[in-house]
């Protein structure tokens, strides 16, 4: 079988609803002597949402690392849309990359740029989209996460909140599969944390993105994923309480010193009589 | 104090591994897509623009002094007409280049590093990765090429500046005339030392805009580490120009004087 019937057959599989996009088997990673990940392995689904929870040092950011190709393991095999990733070079890592949007901690903003050029960032630079085109995505995005008056601010000129959601648009502008965030509502007071909330579950319901959400904010982590957003007939989009089904797409993961130590949806990690995940719950 | 010994020639030599490693990439980026025109043109402009006002100052007043000095001591020989083949010697060959380099240093070699540590320790740099641009290319390149092309420019006209301020303390001050004070600086240049004059800030625009680089990139620890990083990139600048300078100096007297 050649290599474009291979790639034509990975696409027709990841097309399919459910399909594996991000895949850890068994993946390891230390620093020295300090071991960050251990034998850490999940699958996400297309669509869905994997939760992964735990405190500062246990590896959440790390693994997102990975995915992205920031950091390399030192061992296991991670695949990203069909492609093993885990042994790609930098340069190797870019078309990957086009398909992944991530969210930084504190947003990462770029801070010689305005908010349209942070946006826009990634089609103005590295696509030979038109610049009209461009501007209109930007337009769309900031329209989407309810920022559009703040275009052609700097970043230093925006609150906590809005930096983070416009982290988000800089990530989703162009139109990513797979999004990834690393603790974006860390430090954020509960009602801006709820409108960060509120994006990450629209774009996943209504833009059909699969995401990994890392945090250590459990109001944040059962709110997104006890909640759906749904568009009525007028177009008017609005985040309401999941249904059964739904809440089943959003999966928790805790992980204590590199290690699984839960996996399942919200109500097992409420019913999970472990003494650290009670901790942590309490 | 063994122990300690071998983790800093460890540390060391991991630096300068590094330091080839980046500078290799960078080269690699200055010839291969893509290229990010729009950067290199604004490093230009910032660091060869925007230097201008400190290196004409610091060249204007180094010749002058330069004149003031010399004048004194060639007075013990009778040779105070000789002032300026002293002065376009001296600013030429060896003042202009490594003065302009040193300011340079302390200019651009630290804004640059403390713009780069800023970008690592908030994430911005990951931030370019993951969107799917080479930081190296983007930011490195841009600095490299505008370190390597301004730093000549900026050294000529730091050399033409300070012969004229040598010209001013050498009419006024020294009572030489303008005709014999020009006409010794035509008689006692060669054309080695414009090549030598000409060489060495290629040299050390090089090596300020990479160090500076380097050591941005490798920036850790929050914003103690920008700080310190930027000490440690005017420093390993500043002593890596006047080394190189040393070098530069004796290949040139090997092959060409």
């Amino acid at each position: 079988m050649d290599t474009s019937t291979t790639n034509a057959n990975v696409q027709q599989i990841l097309d399919e609803a459910g399909a594996p996009v991000v895949v850890f088997d068994k993946v390891q990673l230390a620093f020295d002597d300090k071991v960050v990940l251990r034998d850490l392995s999940f699958t996400l689904l297309k669509g869905h949402t994997k939760i992964i929870l735990g405190a500062s040092g246990s590896g959440k950011s790390t693994a997102l690392k990975i995915i992205t190709g920031l950091l390399k393991a030192d061992a296991g095999v991670v695949w990203v849309n069909g492609q093993r990733v885990d042994k790609l070079s930098e340069e190797e890592m870019m078309p990957v990359r086009a398909d992944l949007g991530m969210i930084f901690q504190e947003g990462a903003l770029f801070d010689s740029l305005t908010v349209r050029e942070n946006v826009g960032y990634k089609l103005y630079e590295e696509t030979d989209m038109p610049l009209d085109e461009v501007d209109k995505r930007v337009g769309e995005v900031l329209g989407f996460i309810g920022l559009g008056e703040h275009i052609d601010k700097m970043p230093s000129e925006l609150s906590g909140g809005q930096r983070r959601r416009v982290a988000i648009a800089r990530a989703m502008a162009f139109k990513p599969r797979i999004l990834l965030y690393d603790e974006a509502t860390t430090g954020l007071d509960p009602i801006t944390a709820t409108t960060v909330d509120d994006e990450i579950i629209k774009l996943r319901d209504l833009e059909n993105v699969s995401s990994i959400v890392v945090t250590h904010q459990l109001r944040d982590a059962f709110y997104v994923a006890t909640h759906m957003a749904q568009r009525d007939p007028n177009g008017q989009v609005s985040v309401v309480p999941a249904t059964r089904d739904k809440e089943r797409e959003a999966e928790f993961i805790m992980l204590k010193d590199g290690l699984i130590i839960f996996e399942g949806d919200a109500d097992a990690l409420r019913a999970s009589s472990d003494p650290y995940i009670q901790t942590f719950l309490s | 104090m063994l122990p300690l010994l071998e983790r800093w020639l460890k540390h060391a030599a991991l630096e300068v591994q590094e330091y080839v490693f980046l500078t290799r990439r960078a080269f690699h980026g200055v010839f291969t897509r893509p290229i990010y025109r729009h950067d290199i043109i604004e490093q230009f402009d910032l660091i060869g623009a925007g230097s201008l006002t400190v290196v004409l100052l610091s060249g204007l007043f180094t010749g002058a002094a330069l004149a003031s000095q010399s004048g004194l001591t060639l007075d013990q020989f009778g040779a105070r007409p000789l002032v300026g083949r002293l002065v376009s010697a001296s600013m030429i060959k060896e003042l202009g280049p490594v003065l302009t380099a040193l300011m340079l240093t302390g200019r651009i070699g630290s804004g640059i590093a403390a713009e780069l540590g800023s970008m690592v320790v908030t994430d911005q740099i990951n931030a370019l990765r993951a969107l799917g641009t080479d930081p190296v290319r983007k930011l490195v390149v841009p600095r490299l090429l505008a370190g390597l092309f301004m730093a000549p420019v900026l050294t000529v006209i730091s050399d033409f500046v300070g012969i004229l301020g040598g010209w001013v303390v050498a009419r006024f001050q020294l009572q030489v005339s303008s005709g014999l004070y020009w006409s010794s600086i035509s008689k006692g240049l060669y054309m080695q030392d414009i090549w030598m004059g000409i060489t060495k800030p290629f040299v050390f625009g090089f090596i300020i805009a990479t160090i500076a680089c380097h050591v941005g990139l490798r920036t850790s620890g929050g914003t103690a580490g920008v700080g310190k990083s930027t000490t440690v990139s005017v420093v390993a600048g500043s002593v890596a120009v006047i080394a190189a300078d040393f070098f530069v100096t004796q290949i040139f007297f090997a092959l060409f004087y």
